[in-house]
């Protein structure tokens, strides 16, 4: 194991290596200058007001937490697929379950409409 | 496993994990925990477990801390860390923990090493660990694998819960 | 024992001639892969003007040949500005996690029998492991620029981002169940018996992965993180200089990445119709431009998706049809066991 994990720090190292000649080449002879509006965040021309880092919808945290959910779902999935062979019959009906339930929860967040983005949906149209 | 390897491993792990925890800024934080999480991985690709390696970076360094990361934005806790909200209860934490640590030093001389399987680490080396940890799963331990599911459905419920008031 | 027995004991030197060889074979597949990134927005701009009845960059070199490398020298003197109120520390390792990703996930890619830099047995994962990392660049830039641009974008970003790796991490299922191995080596070998490679019965599989795979690059019809029209530049507004660059390779070398595991997964990898003498990765660069071109294809053809409809597709069309593709598989490799 260690034997194949030797070629992949050296590339690491390189990679790393690359990215902060590169950095630092252009830190030695990149231009600097200092004025009033450097600093200053880009909107369109306009002076930025209030802080930047605006509250946002709660949709994208829960599009975090099932991402955590079906990220691991999907390595039991890999898991299974891998040992097709050695499982067989017992083993596609467990995951037949598996993914019937996964399923039913993105059925469930679909008829909730926890996955639709647009705002201006009436009660009608859902 | 190499010692120096494993002994620069284990070392580092700690060390960040101190460092991440007295950071003020809660973003620093995380992404010293995801260079944790590397090194972790790399030990247990060190020991031949690389599915769990693989699995400790998709999961712990490439989702939850993004779920982290998510949650922090929200809350903007930035400007929140100073006040006592979230630090004040550090005396709770440190007696819990160190009662923990303390248990985990009574126990490691008492711990009894498990019979031997027909998994011996020739064996899962010979087969890959992916494919040992899939036939196993999915032959012996069928019901806990299946309520693993159940926990997982529990946890889309909870959070749409969580969430459900802003949705509608 | 003195140093000069040290050195010249035996298996010294051995370790020593293998550590040059590792290092050879990785500084060649940078240096390969970093003239294929300068040269791919060449191309993309050449073609691209072509399809707009333009004819791209013919200023510097003939017909603009020389275009790419006079950007890139020019980036070199560029000012390299950190907006007030920014998370430094965070502002400039954000670019570095980006390229990182998807540098290394390179790395366990065969690009021709034999010429693999680390063949481990977890390939496909390793790959899925680091593009995961990409939602970080993403994110963290977004957030240390202290800018409402960035930090829309990259939220926009981040969510495409990750809704769309779950697809493409069972998009990938399939191949692994025809082939019974996660090392990439192991699964062009295994599509020596499907003619053209697993494309054809893994039809639907290489549909998803390629959507997925669009989406993953924040190319268009999905290139909504950086939404000019509406976001300026996404999550890298704030980046100038040598940063920005580092964004905008991240991107071409993610785009190569996208394609080169496409190509390994679904269509044979180093293999081709007939073998090609001395030149043994030439069907899997000639197969490189392909998917590189069809990026381009794409971008001048398609017009750009909205939000909704983004995430609509990923999670109510592309993950079912990819749990589908699984058990459909599933239940043929189980019948004919």
């Amino acid at each position: 194991m260690t034997q194949r994990l030797w070629p992949l720090a050296v590339y690491f190292f390189l990679v790393i290596a690359m990215v902060a000649g590169m950095i630092g080449l252009s830190y030695v002879i990149g231009q600097r200058h200092r004025e009033r509006e450097t600093g200053q965040p880009y909107e369109s021309g306009i002076v930025p007001t209030g802080t930047a880092r605006l509250r946002f919808d709660v949709k994208f945290y829960l599009i975090a937490m099932f991402f955590v959910i079906f990220d691991l779902e999907s390595l039991f999935i890999i898991s299974w697929a891998i040992a097709l062979r050695q499982s067989g019959w017992a083993g596609y009906i467990e995951i037949l379950i598996f993914i019937s339930v996964l399923v039913a929860a993105l059925v469930y967040l679909w008829r909730l409409g926890a996955l639709d983005w647009a705002a201006g949906k009436t009660e009608k149209e859902r | 496993m190499n010692p120096y390897l494993f002994g620069y491993l284990a070392a580092a792990i700690v060390g960040l994990s101190a460092v991440a925890l007295t950071r003020k800024n809660p973003v620093h934080a995380v992404l010293l925990m995801i260079v944790m999480f590397f090194h972790l991985a790399v030990l247990y690709l060190g020991l031949g477990a690389e599915f769990l390696a693989a699995v400790q970076i998709i999961v712990y360094a490439g989702a939850i801390m993004v779920l982290f990361l998510f949650v922090i934005m929200m809350l903007n806790i930035k400007e929140e860390i100073e006040g006592e909200r979230f630090t004040g209860g550090w005396p709770l934490g440190i007696s819990l923990a160190s009662g923990l640590f303390l248990l985990l030093i009574i126990m490691t001389g008492n711990v009894l090493p498990g019979q031997q399987g027909i998994y011996t680490a020739q064996v899962i080396a010979s087969q890959t660990d992916t494919k040992a940890l899939g036939s196993v799963l999915y032959t012996q331990y069928i019901f806990p694998f299946e309520l693993a599911s159940l926990v997982l459905l529990v946890a889309v419920v909870g959070a749409i819960v969580l969430a459900k008031k802003k949705l509608r | 024992m003195n140093f000069f027995e040290v050195v010249f004991q035996p298996g010294i030197m051995d370790i020593i001639v293998k550590m040059l060889i590792i290092l050879v074979k990785a500084v060649v597949v940078v240096g390969v892969l970093m003239l294929h990134v300068t040269y791919a927005t060449y191309f993309e701009r050449k073609s691209i003007g072509h399809m707009q009845v333009r004819l791209g960059p013919m200023q510097v070199g003939p017909h603009g040949l020389l275009q790419p490398i006079a950007d890139f020298i020019k980036l070199f003197f560029k000012e390299d500005i950190i907006p007030a109120g920014a998370d430094k520390p965070i502002f400039f390792i954000a670019p570095v996690i980006s390229i990182f990703a998807g540098m290394t996930a390179i790395s366990v890619i065969p690009f021709f029998n034999g010429f693999v830099i680390a063949d481990i047995n977890i390939g496909l994962l390793f790959i899925l492991a680091m593009s995961s990392l990409n939602a970080y660049g993403v994110m963290l830039a977004g957030w240390a620029s202290n800018s409402k641009y960035s930090f829309l974008g990259s939220l926009r970003s981040s969510a495409q981002v990750i809704s769309y790796e779950i697809a493409m991490g069972l998009s990938l299922v399939g191949v692994m169940m025809m082939s019974g191995s996660l090392n990439l080596s192991d699964i062009v070998r295994a599509q020596e018996r499907f003619p053209g490679g697993f494309y054809w019965p893994q039809a639907l599989g290489f549909f998803v992965f390629m959507v997925a795979a669009f989406a993953e690059t924040n190319r268009t019809p999905f290139d909504l993180p950086e939404a000019e029209s509406e976001l300026v530049a996404g999550y890298f507004t704030e980046y100038s200089g040598m940063r920005f660059a580092l964004f905008y390779v991240a991107e071409y070398v993610g785009m190569i990445l996208m394609s080169l595991v496409a190509i390994t997964c679904f269509l044979g990898g180093w293999d081709g119709p007939f073998a090609i003498p001395y030149v043994p990765f030439a069907w899997l660069f000639l197969k490189l431009y392909f998917f590189i071109f069809l990026f381009y294809w794409i971008r001048a053809t398609v017009p750009r998706y909205r939000y909704d409809q983004l995430m609509a597709l990923g999670w109510k069309l592309l993950i079912p049809l990819a749990l589908l593709n699984i058990l459909g598989t599933g239940l043929v490799k189980v019948l004919l066991r």
